[in-house]
C-alpha cells in the first residue's frame, strides 16, 4: 500500500563510521492491559542521528526506557557497540555509555550548572574546581555554551536542555538518547538545538532521538526508524521519503486530521473575560489584562509556551484561583466570584490539562468518575443521596456512546488506558448539556485511535453551539480545530490569527516574542 | 462476570488482614524462641476458647475500640490523620461525666444530653485541628499530638476542680452518676454474670451511620473524593477547606462517643482510673480494618481478644502479657505493607482483566510485517 515502504526498506547506512553502536532485536514488552513493544528490531549506527517516530502511544517512550535500563523488555536483547548488555538499571546503562535526556528536565532551579551536574557523579571529577574544568572543557568541545557557575534559575528552556545534554555526556555517555527532545522548544531553540545534535554526530557519538515531529526529524536525522501500535514498521533513510510517506507510516493507511468543516461561529458571546488579571507572587503578573470572548460555535484556541499562564487562565475560568481584578461572564451571569460547582452546575465542562490528578479518581470505579465533577446533578443524586442506579446507567450510556472501551463501568479508571481514560472525561463532560467547554491539552499522551476521536468530540461540542476554550501545544492542532487563534506570552494574549492562514512558524514566533506583532492578520 | 470481580474483590479485601496475622504469628514465636520462652505454651493460652466471662470482656471491649477506630476512620477516609482521638475521647468523656454527675435532668434524658455534650465536646477539641490547617496550615499531625497533652492536663486539672473527694481515697472521681441514668447491659452470654454494654448498640448505630453517610450520600462522595485525590476534588468543585474543618468535626464528635459505653455502663464516673489509650488502638484498628465498618468491627474484636486472653499469660505460662503489644505492633506493620501489595497485585489483576476481555472484542488490527 505505501510505495516506499519497499523501496525505503533496505537498510540504511547513511553516514555510518563503523558498525552499528546500538542493536535492539525482537524487543517485547508487555504492560497489563497493553503490548507496549512487540519484536522492535533496529539497529543505530555509531555517529550518526538516528530518530525513532512514531504516533503518541506508539510504544517510543518505553522502547527507550528500556533501552535506558528503567523497564525491563519481556524478550528480545540489545547489543551495545557489538555485545550482549543486560540493563537492569540507569547505572547499567550509563556503564554501557547510554546517557537519556529526558523530555521533562530533572534539574533543580536553585543550584548552580556545577552542582546539578556533579550530583549523583561525585566520584567521577569531584565537585569542585576539576568538575568545572571538565564542564567547561565538555561544553566548550560541543558548542554547548553553557557555563559551570550560572544559576538553573536563570537559564532559558533551550539552555537548561543542553545542561541536561552536558550532565549525560560529564557521565561518560556515547550513545545519547534525547526523548521528544523538541516539545518544549520553539521553532528557533529547535535549529539551535539540531546545530548541537550535528556537532555531538561529527565527534563521533551517537544520538537517538524521539519524536512525533516529521518536519524536525527529516531535516536532522541520518535514518529513521518508525514504530507503529508498538512495533517497527520500516527504517527508511529520510533522503527518500516525504513527510508525508513518513506520517502514512507512522499511521497506517488514513491521516486522522484535526481540521473543522464550515464554520459554526455565531455573534451570541457565552464566555466573555475582561481585564482579567492574577497577581503573582513575585510582583510580576501570572495574567495581565486578558479580554477575551468566546461565541457560541466558536473554538477559540490559545497557543502558548508552557508556563506562560494558560493553566493559571484555566483556573481562573474554573473558580479554583481568585482573580486579582476583572471579571468573568457566562452569557449575562458574572461568575468571577462563584466557585467551582457552581461554575461547573451553570454548563462549564471541564477537561483538565493533568488527567490522573484533576479529572479522574484512579482507584474508584468508572461509574464514580462519571459522576466526579457532577456529584450534585442528576442523574447522579436525588436530594443529599446518591442515586448509584442513576449514575451507573448514565455511565453505561456514555460509555457506550463515546466509545469508551472497557469490559464493565466497575472497573477502576486506572485499569483503563490513557486513551479510554480521556475518551470517559470528555464523555463526562459532554454529556451534562455544558454550554461552555474548557479544554486544556485534550489529547495530550494518547494514541491515534483516541485522538481521532477526541477531536471528533471537540468538533461536535462546536456544532453543538457550545463555546470551546482549547488550550495545546501541538500547533496543528489547534490550527486545525480553532476558528480563532491566540498567543498566550508571559500572561498576556496577542491579537487575533486566523487559522487558515497562520502558520506554525508565526506562531512560534509569537510564542516567543520575537515577532511582536508580526502575523496578526485580523 | 460481575459475580466473579466481587469475588475476587473480596478474597483480596481478606488476604491482607490474613498475611498480617501470619506475620505476626511467626514474628512473636521467633521472639519467643530467641527470648528462651516457651512457645507452644504461649499460643495454647492465647487461643484457647475463653471463658463466658471474657467473652463479654472482648465484646465489651471491642464495642469501644469500634467507636475510637470509627472516630479514626472517617479522617482517614479523607486522609486526614486524626492522631488526637485519645485527647478527644477524654475531654468529652470528662465533660460528660460532669453533666450527668449533676443529675440536673431525669434518666434517659439526662443520658442523651450528656451524649450531645460528649459529642460536642469532641467534635470541639478535634474542630481546633481542623480550623488550625485550613487557616494556618498546620499538620493536624503536629496539632491533635499537642492537643492530646493538652487534653491530659486540662482534664486532670480540672478534674481536681470538680472532684468529689472520698475521705480516704486517693481516687478523683467526678460525682457518681445516678442509677436512674445508668444505661443497663445485656446478659447475653450465658454462664456468666456480667453483661455486655447496653451502648454496643450505640457503637453498632455509628458504625451503620458511617458506612450510609459515607457511601450513600453526596457528602461522603464529596469526602471519598477528597481523600483519594484532593486535587481532584479540587477541579470537581469540593472545597477542600470546608471538608477538611467538617471531617474534623465529624471524626471528634465520634471520638466524643468513645468513652460512653464506659462511662454509662460500668465506671459511672469519670476519674483517674478512666481506660487511657483507647484512640490509639483505634489508629491500630482502622488500619487493620481497613476503614471499612465490618472491617472495624473484625479488627476490633480481635483486639480486644488478644488483650483479654493476655491477661492468664504471666500466670500460666510465666511470660509478660505485654507481648501482646508485640503480636498488635506487628500485625499493624504487616497489615500497611500487606495491603499495599496485596493493592497492587490487585490492580494489575484487574488491568489483565480489563485487557483480556478487550482483546476478545475487535480490537485494533494488527501491525503490518516488520522490518528486519
Amino acid at each position: 500500500m505505501c510505495a516506499i515502504t519497499d523501496s525505503a526498506h533496505s537498510e540504511v547506512d547513511a553516514g555510518s563510521a563503523g558498525g552499528p553502536a546500538v542493536e535492539l532485536r525482537g524487543i517485547t514488552k508487555r504492560y497489563p492491559g497493553v503490548v507496549a513493544n512487540k519484536d522492535v528490531s533496529f539497529s543505530v549506527q555509531r555517529g550518526t542521528v538516528h530518530a525513532i517516530v512514531g504516533e503518541n502511544g506508539a510504544g517510543k517512550s518505553t522502547l527507550m526506557k528500556i533501552l535506558y535500563g528503567v523497564q525491563r523488555a519481556d524478550e528480545g536483547t540489545i547489543l551495545v557497540n557489538g555485545a550482549v548488555v543486560s540493563l537492569h538499571s540507569p547505572s547499567d546503562a550509563i556503564e554501557a555509555g547510554i546517557g537519556m535526556v529526558f523530555q521533562h528536565f530533572m534539574l533543580a532551579d536553585n543550584l548552580t550548572v556545577l552542582e546539578n551536574v556533579v550530583l549523583g557523579a561525585e566520584k567521577s571529577h569531584g565537585i569542585a574546581d576539576r568538575a568545572r574544568a571538565e564542564i567547561e572543557r565538555i561544553s566548550g568541545e560541543y558548542g554547548l555554551d553553557v557555563h559551570a557557575d550560572d544559576l538553573v534559575a536563570d537559564l532559558g528552556v533551550g539552555k537548561r536542555q543542553r545542561v541536561e545534554i552536558l550532565k549525560v555526556l560529564y557521565r561518560g555517555a556515547r550513545i545519547l538518547i534525547l526523548d521528544e527532545p523538541t516539545a518544549v522548544l520553539v521553532p528557533q531553540e529547535v535549529d539551535e538545538l539540531f546545530d548541537n545534535l550535528r556537532e555531538l554526530k561529527s565527534e563521533g557519538l551517537t544520538v537517538i532521538f524521539i519524536s512525533h515531529k516529521l518536519d524536525e526529524v527529516l531535516s536532522v536525522a541520518d535514518s529513521i526508524t518508525v514504530i507503529r501500535r508498538g512495533t517497527t514498521v520500516s527504517t527508511v533513510d529520510p533522503k527518500s521519503v516525504t513527510s508525508r510517506q513518513l506520517a502514512e507510516l507512522m499511521v497506517g493507511s488514513e491521516l486522522p486530521s484535526p481540521s473543522t468543516e464550515e464554520s459554526t461561529v455565531t455573534d451570541r458571546p457565552i464566555l466573555t473575560i475582561t481585564d482579567l488579571t492574577l497577581a503573582g507572587a513575585s510582583g510580576r503578573d501570572i495574567l495581565h489584562d486578558v479580554n477575551l470572548t468566546i461565541h457560541a460555535g466558536e473554538v477559540l484556541g490559545i497557543a502558548g509556551v508552557e508556563g506562560n499562564g494558560q493553566a493559571e487562565l484555566v483556573e481562573a475560568i474554573m473558580g479554583m484561583r481568585d482573580p486579582t481584578a476583572g471579571r468573568i461572564l457566562l452569557e449575562d451571569s458574572d461568575i468571577t466570584d462563584w466557585h467551582t460547582r457552581e461554575i461547573r452546575e451553570a454548563g462549564v465542562g471541564y477537561i483538565p490539562e493533568d488527567r490522573q490528578r484533576h479529572a479522574l479518581l484512579l482507584d474508584a470505579p468508572l461509574w464514580e468518575n462519571v459522576m466526579l465533577g457532577h456529584q450534585t446533578q442528576p442523574p447522579n443524586v436525588r436530594g443529599v443521596w446518591i442515586d448509584a442506579a442513576g449514575a451507573k446507567a448514565n455511565t453505561e450510556r456514555i460509555a457506550a456512546e463515546y466509545d469508551v472501551r472497557t469490559p464493565s463501568i466497575n472497573v477502576t479508571a486506572n485499569s483503563l488506558s490513557g486513551g479510554n481514560q480521556q475518551k470517559l472525561i470528555i464523555a463526562r463532560e459532554m454529556s451534562y448539556a455544558p454550554r461552555v467547554l474548557v479544554a486544556a491539552h485534550p489529547t495530550r499522551g494518547v494514541d491515534v485511535g483516541a485522538q481521532a476521536a477526541i477531536w471528533d468530540q471537540i468538533k461536535r461540542a462546536r456544532r453543538e453551539g457550545l463555546a470551546v476554550l482549547l488550550i495545546s501545544a501541538d500547533l496543528d492542532e489547534l490550527i486545525g480545530l480553532s476558528d480563532t487563534i491566540r498567543v498566550i506570552l508571559r500572561g498576556q494574549l496577542s491579537g487575533e490569527f486566523d487559522p487558515d492562514v497562520v502558520t506554525a512558524e508565526d506562531l512560534g514566533s509569537a510564542m516567543t516574542g520575537a515577532g511582536e506583532g508580526v502575523g496578526e492578520v485580523r | 462476570m460481575k459475580a466473579a470481580l466481587n469475588l475476587r474483590k473480596v478474597g483480596l479485601g481478606l488476604a491482607a488482614p490474613v498475611l498480617a496475622i501470619l506475620v505476626a504469628f511467626l514474628v512473636t514465636s521467633t521472639v519467643l524462641l530467641l527470648a528462651g520462652d516457651p512457645v507452644v505454651a504461649v499460643w495454647t493460652q492465647l487461643l484457647t476458647v475463653p471463658r463466658p466471662r471474657l467473652v463479654v470482656a472482648i465484646i465489651n471491649g471491642a464495642s469501644v475500640y469500634y467507636l475510637s477506630a470509627v472516630a479514626v476512620a472517617i479522617g482517614f477516609r479523607m486522609n486526614l490523620f486524626n492522631i488526637g482521638v485519645d485527647g478527644q475521647y477524654r475531654v468529652a468523656a470528662f465533660a460528660a461525666a460532669v453533666f450527668a454527675g449533676q443529675g440536673w435532668l431525669p434518666g434517659w434524658l439526662n443520658i442523651i444530653v450528656a451524649l450531645l455534650i460528649a459529642v460536642m465536646a469532641g467534635g470541639l477539641w478535634a474542630g481546633i485541628a481542623g480550623w488550625l490547617k485550613v487557616t494556618r496550615g498546620v499538620s493536624e499531625v503536629i496539632s491533635t499530638i499537642m492537643l492530646n497533652a493538652i487534653a491530659t492536663g486540662l482534664v486532670s486539672f480540672l478534674l481536681s476542680k470538680v472532684a468529689d473527694s472520698t475521705a480516704g481515697s486517693n481516687v478523683t472521681n467526678t460525682k457518681t452518676i445516678p442509677a436512674p441514668s445508668r444505661v443497663p447491659g445485656f446478659a447475653m452470654i450465658p454462664g456468666t454474670p456480667n453483661k455486655v454494654y447496653g451502648f454496643i448498640l450505640l457503637a453498632a448505630l455509628v458504625g451503620v451511620a458511617y458506612w450510609v453517610v459515607l457511601n450513600k450520600t453526596r457528602f461522603g462522595f464529596d469526602l471519598r473524593a477528597t481523600g483519594r485525590s484532593e486535587t481532584a476534588a479540587v477541579a470537581s468543585g469540593v472545597s477542600v477547606k470546608r471538608m477538611v474543618l467538617t471531617a474534623m468535626l465529624l471524626s471528634g464528635a465520634a471520638a466524643g462517643l468513645v468513652g460512653m459505653p464506659l462511662l454509662f455502663g460500668q465506671d459511672f464516673s469519670y476519674g483517674t482510673t478512666f481506660q487511657p489509650g483507647l484512640g490509639f488502638a483505634g489508629i491500630a484498628i482502622a488500619l487493620l480494618g481497613r476503614n471499612h465498618p465490618v472491617g472495624i468491627a473484625f479488627g476490633a474484636l480481635l483486639w480486644s481478644y488478644l488483650e483479654q486472653q493476655s491477661n492468664g499469660l504471666q500466670i500460666t505460662v510465666g511470660v509478660s502479657s505485654e507481648l501482646v503489644f508485640i503480636i498488635q505492633g506487628v500485625i499493624v506493620l504487616a497489615v500497611v505493607i500487606a495491603y499495599e501489595v496485596v493493592r497492587r497485585a490487585g490492580l494489575r489483576m484487574e488491568q489483565r482483566h480489563v485487557a483480556r476481555q478487550l482483546s476478545d472484542q475487535p480490537g485494533p488490527s494488527t501491525p503490518q510485517g516488520a522490518s528486519a
